[in-house]
């Protein structure tokens, strides 16, 4: 690797059908970033997040992971994968599985690592995140935040480079979001690399290290939190911020 | 003679025919789950002559009376040389295959997406997460649906009196025709079967009970 980035993406376009969601995204991720989507639903943020993750998968350009050009072709990308933490709005956890079982799954059956290691690991990783006491509970009897608590727990099980947030507090009530976001910001101060789509300007602000607004398909602007919110140069993330600030 | 007179009088035959009944529902059912998974994946598989091969067995078992299906592997299929015991279980099994098939693609389409994309977002590949994800919450939905077919398929076990197996129809209409009283052998073989369905009721009930245990 000629500069230590974790993941970079260069000319990177997606359409859906007549639908062109990315278009010339080209964006770079270091390790150790925070970095902050922004723009409004639809402006592609969502879609450049799963692309990342492989979970849809580019029309053209190029995504290097860890200095990889990674290829449908020539990469398996359920390895990729593993590498690569996900969490979503819905949080998605299996609801047949206990919160430890839920955090176990992956390590244990893609991973294949021995049972009491993957155990202890999951263990520490629920405390980590306060919910060692809801371990045998399924999470039909979780709050939401808790919910998104044992989402990142599950995914950092898998001791992934870099976790990516789609919009990880946006279905939680309001009361619970603090408890998810200081999961994340604690996470970010261990030095995690992190691509977050968010609303939650607070907290892009407090623990990005830049923000990039998107509209319409395309990176508009990028720059650090403090500078873009407060200064926007161009008219259009002036007009969203103006909107959701 | 009272009705109570015969039912004991004849219960050991009866209990023989019920025993017949219970492993020919049993093994068929059996059978049916595994072809209903197969034609559910082919279903399920987006690729077009998958689907029309399951498209097809589906139109034909629907499209077909089961006893002209059990009929085909007894009287029709005489090169196999299928003995009557299979036949029905074969015909059955065919028959009750098709609609578990659309029972089993109908729970795995309800799964949401998410819980693919979460599996797969973990590194998992799609047979993986099929298997530990979405398979184990279909199959919960699955059940009462099943459950019903099941006792479908109990009741519908009576058509292989039509080729000569003496299970419990078949005890029912013997006894009837010899002793000339059609009415109280059909109120006792009404009665076993509901005794039946009963016991498999139960059983579906607990299967759900323990499978529902996460809600």
């Amino acid at each position: 690797m000629s500069e230590s980035y974790m993941i970079k993406v260069e000319k990177l376009n997606k359409s859906f059908g007549d639908l062109h969601v990315l278009k010339d995204i080209d964006i770079t991720v270091k390790e150790s970033d925070v970095v902050c989507l922004i723009g409004a639903s639809g402006s592609g943020k969502s879609t450049l997040l799963r692309c990342l993750n492989f979970l849809e998968l580019k029309d053209s350009g190029n995504i290097i992971f860890e200095g990889e050009k990674v290829e449908k072709e020539t990469h398996d990308l359920n390895k990729v994968r593993e590498k690569v933490g996900m969490v979503f709005q819905h949080f998605y956890l299996f609801p047949h599985m206990t919160v430890l079982e839920n955090v176990m799954e992956a390590p244990l059956h893609v991973k294949k690592r021995p049972k009491d290691q993957v155990k202890k690991d999951a263990q520490e990783l629920l405390n980590k995140v306060g919910l060692s006491d809801k371990e045998n509970v399924y999470p039909s009897k979780l709050s939401g935040g808790q919910k998104q608590r044992v989402a990142i727990a599950r995914a950092l099980a898998m001791k992934p480079d870099i976790m990516l947030f789609d919009e990880p507090t946006s279905a939680l009530d309001p009361e619970l979001v603090g408890e998810v976001l200081s999961t994340m910001k604690e996470l970010a101060l261990e030095g995690m690399t992190m691509v977050v789509v968010t609303h939650e300007m607070g907290f892009a602000r407090e623990v990005a290290d830049w923000a990039v607004y998107m509209h319409d398909g395309r990176i508009v602007e990028v720059g650090h939190p403090e500078d873009l919110f407060n200064n926007p140069k161009e008219q259009r993330t002036k007009n969203f911020l103006d909107s959701v600030l | 003679m009272d009705l109570l007179t015969k039912f004991i009088d004849t219960y050991p035959v009866f209990l023989k025919g019920m025993l017949l009944t219970f492993q020919l529902t049993i093994v068929a059912v059996f059978i049916a789950i595994f072809i209903g998974l197969f034609f559910a994946f082919l279903k399920i598989s987006r690729i077009k002559i998958l689907e029309w091969i399951a498209d097809i067995y589906i139109f034909l078992v629907r499209g077909t009376p089961l006893v002209v299906q059990i009929f085909i592997f007894y009287f029709g299929l005489t090169a196999l040389d299928i003995s009557q015991f299979w036949s029905v279980i074969l015909g059955l099994a065919f028959h009750n295959g098709a609609y578990i098939a659309e029972i089993f693609r109908g729970s795995i389409q309800s799964i949401d997406k998410g819980q693919m994309e979460a599996g797969r977002s973990l590194g998992m590949t799609a047979g993986l997460a099929m298997r530990r994800i979405i398979l184990p919450q279909a199959f919960r939905r699955a059940m009462p649906p099943l459950g019903n077919q099941f006792i479908i398929a109990l009741k519908d076990s009576s058509l292989a009196s039509f080729i000569g197996m003496y299970e419990l129809f078949n005890v029912a209409t013997t006894y009837g025709s010899n002793e000339y009283d059609y009415m109280s052998y059909l109120l006792i073989v009404a009665v076993y079967y509901l005794v039946l369905v009963l016991i498999f009721s139960i059983l579906v009930n607990m299967i759900e009970k323990r499978m529902a245990s996460s809600d």
